[in-house]
């Protein structure tokens, strides 16, 4: 299986806060990887990395320029980023997902158009390409925003917390809707939830500074305390339950 | 006869300020109503009358020392609030008073005939001269040219910066051109409507746009066609009524976005009134 890219002992700060820390990491294609760790541990600026948005203090990142450039890469942020009472269409925004491969004066072609209905058609959105955000439910707008990550065929798409804005009616579609996406791309995805992603993904990566990559979708305790990885594990019951730690 | 030359002149001043007002207005009110900049640009225009006052003291053209104001007030609020890290909107209030206050001081202290204040805050038609149509009409040019040939680029920054960053390196520079451009629309448009009252020519037509439509492009050619009819009507009441123009025209605009608001929500009382007429029929 061909690497999509790779990261050696990739340092990565904002001014003197050390972000990332000799990061070694390997992405392969048809790869899906969960980055799991504590808030503030790193995994958004490891995507950042990726995508060319934070320049690497130390180390290198290189891309397997056969399969993968800056321009087959998706990427969908966190919700915070755009304002869902701007007036655009759900068309328009899917379409701006394009834009990496067309200049600042841009047209969209009749092929472009259908590429966008084509999406909006497999996102089973169908009947909102009209609609602005505001008119569309959570689950509903993190499928446009998915849209406009997935336009372009990227070999590579990055995943910032897409449990953030979803009720759980449409959870299971969505991760259903990876699953099918993941035959044609390696997935990354970021998520504090680990109990959610591992039933998804089919490895992970625990990113507290720096970075354990884990070859499996099963993530124990063991796992979490070894890697300094301070986050909560979910498990399935019979019965909804909490563990708290231990008693000294 | 000399009277109906007058009259002409005063109607070809109309008419053209008229539509120049109303393109230039529209594009910009559109993406500053988009991009909820409504404060910042009323602190820009307050800020622009530093320049005027000091146009007047140094003897040049108070337009240009108020395009001058206009822009670096849009930039200084940019470095305040993200270089010296004031509130965005307490960065605004300061700079708004300070270039009203340097403009006071400025009028005050130019020698001998002190100009007439209100003609600025509040707008005149008799300072509105063909300059200031042409400069306008040039305003429109380069407005329906930046936003035909960057629309999508535009549209893009202006609604997800986040995400325009990861495929743009362009996305700052497109903010402090739009930016700027909108400093200097507000600041032509200045003799027509007033210090005081310019917001509103950028404000009302997009909102009354937004209550037919939610598509940024169909939102600048409505707020055109109703800033039109606004700016031509107060421009006509302006001059019958002998009232400040600026007052009329934005009076005009808040009348016909109070009507139109009004007359949607009737019909869609009616015909709710008549589906659930229809539903109770059926029901029995």
């Amino acid at each position: 299986m061909a690497y999509l890219f790779e990261m050696y002992s990739l340092s990565a700060s904002y001014g003197a806060d050390i972000v990332l820390k000799d990061v070694n990491f390997k992405v392969n294609e048809n790869d899906f990887i969960g980055v799991i760790g504590p808030n503030g541990g790193g995994k958004t600026t490891l995507l950042r990395v990726i995508l060319g948005l934070v320049k690497p203090a130390k180390g290198k990142m290189v891309f397997n320029n056969l399969l993968l450039d800056g321009n087959s890469i998706g990427y969908l942020p966190q919700m915070s980023t755009g304002d869902i009472n701007y007036p655009v269409t759900v068309t328009d925004i899917i379409l701006s997902g394009l834009m990496i491969r067309k200049g600042i004066i841009s047209r969209m072609s009749a092929s472009d158009k259908k590429k966008a209905e084509a999406v909006i058609d497999e996102l089973g959105l169908s009947g909102m390409s009209k609609s602005t955000l505001n008119e569309l439910s959570g689950g509903q707008m993190q499928r446009v925003f998915l849209g406009r990550a997935i336009i372009g065929n990227p070999r590579l798409l990055l995943l910032d917390e897409p449990g953030n804005f979803v009720d759980t009616t449409f959870e299971n579609d969505f991760y259903e809707k990876l699953r099918d996406l993941n035959k044609r791309m390696a997935i990354l995805m970021v998520s504090h939830d680990v109990g959610t992603i591992s039933s998804h993904i089919k490895s992970f990566a625990c990113v507290n500074r720096s970075l354990h990559y884990h070859p499996s979708h099963e993530i124990t305790n063991e796992d979490l305390l070894a890697y300094g990885c301070p986050i909560q594990l979910v498990t399935h019951g019979d019965v909804p339950h909490t563990v708290l730690k231990y008693h000294k | 006869m000399e009277t109906s030359i007058f009259q002409y002149g005063f109607i070809i001043k109309g008419l053209l300020g008229a539509i120049f007002a109303s393109i230039t207005a529209g594009l910009a009110g559109t993406y500053v109503v988009s991009k909820r900049m409504v404060f910042l640009s009323g602190g820009i225009t307050h800020a622009s009358f530093g320049g005027i006052g000091i146009g007047y003291f140094l003897g040049i053209n108070p337009v240009v020392g108020a395009a001058v104001f206009g822009i670096l007030s849009a930039l200084g609020v940019e470095y305040l609030s993200v270089k010296q890290r004031i509130r965005e909107d307490s960065a605004i209030g300061i700079l708004w008073a300070f270039g009203m206050a340097i403009g006071i001081i400025f009028i005050y202290m130019t020698p001998g005939y002190t100009p007439n204040l209100m003609s600025y805050l509040f707008g005149s038609i008799l300072t509105v001269s063909y300059a200031d149509i042409i400069a306008l009409g040039i305003m429109s040019l380069v407005l329906i040219l930046y936003f035909g040939i960057f629309y999508r680029t535009i549209l893009y920054i202006s609604f997800d910066e986040v995400f325009a960053r990861t495929y743009s390196s362009y996305v700052d520079v497109f903010k402090y051109i739009t930016t700027s451009l909108i400093a200097l629309t507000i600041v032509l448009n200045i003799r027509m409507a007033g210090v005081v009252l310019v917001i509103s020519l950028l404000t009302i037509p997009p909102n009354i746009a937004m209550l037919f439509t939610r598509v940024y492009f169909k939102i600048v050619v409505w707020s055109v066609l109703a800033g039109f009819v606004g700016t031509a009507t107060g421009y006509a009441i302006s001059y019958y009524a002998g009232i400040p123009v600026g007052a009329t025209i934005i009076f005009t605009l808040v009348i016909i976005w109070v009507l139109v608001k009004g007359t949607i929500q009737f019909i869609r009382q009616i015909s709710k009134f008549i589906n659930s007429r229809h539903f109770s029929h059926s029901n029995l």
